[in-house]
């Protein structure tokens, strides 16, 4: 059988298990285990009812459960145990032994960092270009074009990047787009941009922005159209100029908006693994907390490291985390 | 539509300044320029050969270049005639590149005008044409040794092949190939998308319209899950799929998108049918049906835009994925390689290739981009209903 029939007997198989469990579940509920007839009709209707959210919820339940909630509590576990002593519990050492790893600081240092830039620079960017396009005849051309990288894996993106950033030797010339101007204005020699320390943390940024500026730019367009227009009509009316209008009329109304962008983006950032991986693999003080993670687990086989470095990156997602479910019950009620 | 009278009343009073409407329009375009550069870069480099790609930044490559190019080693199959020592060749893959002067030593690399005789050291001589065709003689068979480079200044008009394409996906089984990553990307991608909406639809129904015990906390619990990093779920998981049998394969990776995929699903949909109209629920129930058939008859075909958002996001997802497919599928055979795998191999096997890894990219960028510009109504709306609240 070829692979692809082979896939596409698998997709039918698995997909077709879901479907008839849904089915098949409800069906043995209704007409099987607690028939709406017969002598106990309004009992059997009453207890099919109270069992049958769990039905609908049940795989939902499982895979949560499962692949999300018992892992976090599975990666604190790992992170306190040592699985070359025959998982001895050795309490802190797999912190203290992270502590005392300059690759780690180095990591941690380089995050704090991303976070301060990259939701800061996507946001600005956002709101900028959605102001911007408000007023144009072809804003959704521009938009549609300035989101696009939303699609671009951030694998290719690196790809895509890494070609800009490309550096040949001196005298040849340049096929990457930045060091061709670099050389071309300053006549210094190419710069190899991804192994300046410190300055390539944020080339690599801006692969990030690039892609998440689209996304701030969509939200927070809506969110300028949502603003009343008789607001904005006051203030003209009042003889404010553009930027008052932007800055101390439209900003102010839509802060909650820039908000929810800004820490979606931070959640984002948290979690950036592939652009590291792909462009530098954390060489040249380029590491940062999920890369090094990974390089943990995967290459040095310390589960016990690696675990304690996810754990950091599940404390510093935590206060996004309250204050999400704090939000989501104020709305429920 | 207030939206659109606001864009009106804004428009009059810009359009009192065209200094300023004009400025609007040119920092727009740059924008857009600065967003778009690095794309069509990539896009059009991987039309490129080697040579082009090696020898000029892609945004020249539109109009005809003259320029220098790097050193070319003469190579060629040796030949005797009139007891001389001759290699013939040609400098150039295309036809339609024109030499413009040459030389031998990087010191002065346009010391000979197309047609010219260079007379090297050891009796040894060399001619090029302006075609680029050379003829290379020597006084004593050059076996084993290294024949002299050439540095040239030619002029090419612009070209594009498809011979990357052909390349990168049909040339069989090299190591190159995206055929296969692009299949098996195809075999993790719809499953993986199909079945969390299958569970997430059901579980957001019964969250959204049905009395049970227990519902805020689960929908709170779906909230906080939304933002757990998968990070943590890596070396548990494993370890869980390697005790029940599954190991690393389709199956594992379909499961471990399925579970990180659930949370934003389950809270699109869910806020998508709290908002359907309670009257249409309530009158089906009087009428008897019971909340599978409202499910399925009633909610499911009138939650289409929300279930077309949450798609448009997991496909997205799980084609770009490189980290979970790393974890749960690869394993050392490299037979269930994805596109985003092969990419990151070829960054370190072929890193200055630049044909090979621009069209790699290319070919696993285009069908997300397909259905971004195809489906974009839908992911602004998942969007938006994502993330405003």
């Amino acid at each position: 059988m070829s692979p692809l029939m082979q896939g596409v007997t698998i997709i039918v198989v698995g997909v077709g298990l879901c479907v008839s469990y849904f089915f098949l579940s409800n069906w043995l509920l209704d007409r099987v285990f607690l028939p709406a007839r017969g002598q106990h009709i309004d009992r059997n209707i009453n207890r099919a009812n109270a069992i049958r959210p769990w039905l609908f919820l049940l795989p939902a339940v499982i895979a949560l459960a499962v692949y999300l909630a018992y892992p976090v509590f599975e990666t604190l576990r790992l992170s306190l145990f040592d699985r070359d002593q025959g998982n001895a519990f050795i309490g802190l050492a797999n912190y203290q032994q992270m502590f005392s790893e300059p690759k780690f600081w180095e990591a941690l240092t380089n995050n704090l960092l991303w976070l301060l830039v990259v939701p800061a620079l996507s946001t600005v960017f956002g709101l900028l270009i959605a102001q911007l396009t408000d007023r144009l005849w072809w804003g959704n051309i521009a938009k549609s074009l300035i989101f696009m990288p939303m699609a671009i894996s951030f694998v290719g993106a690196a790809v895509i990047w890494k070609l800009v950033y490309d550096a040949r030797p001196a005298g040849t010339e340049q096929i990457g787009v930045l060091n061709a101007l670099y050389t071309f204005f300053s006549g210094a020699e190419p710069q190899v941009w991804l192994t300046l320390p410190f300055w390539n943390n944020f080339f690599l940024m801006v692969v990030l922005i690039w892609i998440q500026t689209g996304f701030a730019m969509v939200i927070l367009s809506a969110a300028l159209r949502g603003i009343p227009e008789e607001t904005i009509e006051a203030a003209v009316v009042d003889g404010a100029n553009p930027l008052q209008i932007f800055f101390r009329i439209k900003v102010p109304q839509i802060t909650s908006t820039i908000v929810v962008v800004w820490t979606t983006i931070t959640i984002t950032v948290l979690k950036v693994f592939d652009i590291v991986f792909a462009m530098t693999n954390g060489q040249w003080e380029t590491q940062v907390l999920a890369n090094y993670m990974f390089d943990k687990l995967f290459r040095a086989n310390d589960w016990g490291v690696g675990s304690a470095a996810a754990m950091i990156i599940m404390l510093l997602v935590t206060p996004l985390l309250i204050w999400n479910v704090i939000n989501a019950r104020k709305e429920l009620k | 539509m207030r939206v659109r009278s606001s864009n009106k009343a804004m428009g009059s009073f810009v359009g009192q300044r065209p200094a300023l409407s004009w400025a609007v329009h040119l920092s727009m375009l740059f924008i857009v320029f600065l967003w778009l550069f690095p794309t069509v870069g990539l896009f059009i480099s991987s039309f490129r050969t080697a040579d082009q790609i090696s020898s000029s930044g892609w945004w020249s490559s539109l109009s005809t270049q003259e320029q220098q190019r790097s050193p070319i080693r003469i190579t060629g199959t040796e030949t005797q005639d009139k007891g001389l020592y001759v290699v013939v060749g040609k400098l150039f893959s295309s036809e339609a590149v024109v030499l413009r002067a040459w030389g031998t030593s990087s010191k002065r690399p346009n010391e000979y005008q197309p047609g010219a005789t260079a007379q090297l050291k050891r009796g040894r001589s060399l001619t090029i044409d302006a075609d680029g065709r050379y003829r290379f003689t020597a006084q004593q068979s050059q076996a084993g040794k290294r024949l002299p480079r050439v540095f040239t200044t030619a002029s090419s008009p612009p070209e594009f092949t498809f011979r990357n394409y052909d390349y990168i996906l049909f040339q069989g089984d090299n190591s190159d190939s995206m055929a296969k990553a692009f299949l098996n990307t195809f075999t993790v991608t719809i499953p993986a998308t199909i079945i969390p909406i299958l569970f997430a639809a059901f579980a957001a129904y019964a969250l959204a319209w049905m009395e049970f015990p227990g519902r805020s906390i689960l929908i709170a619990a779906v909230v906080a899950l939304l933002v757990v990093p998968l990070q943590l779920a890596l070396i548990p998981l494993l370890k869980f799929h390697n005790e029940i049998g599954i190991g690393k394969g389709y199956l594992g990776v379909w499961l471990a998108h399925t579970g990180f995929g659930l949370p934003l699903a389950i809270y699109l949909l869910r806020n998508y049918m709290v908002s359907l109209p309670r009257d249409i629920i309530e009158n089906a129930r009087v009428d008897g049906a019971t909340d599978f058939q409202i499910f399925t008859r009633i909610i499911l075909p009138l939650s289409f835009p929300a279930l077309a958002s949450f798609a448009i996001f997991q496909f997205l997802w799980v084609w770009n994925d490189l980290l979970v497919a790393r974890v749960f599928l690869i394993d050392a055979s490299g037979q269930t390689t994805v596109m985003t795998n092969q990419i990151v191999e070829l960054l370190g096997t072929r890193g200055g290739n630049w044909e090979i890894l621009a069209t790699a990219a290319f070919v696993s960028i285009v069908v997300p981009l397909l259905v971004f510009f195809v489906m974009q109504k839908y992911l602004v709306r998942g969007l938006l209903a994502g993330s405003v609240k």
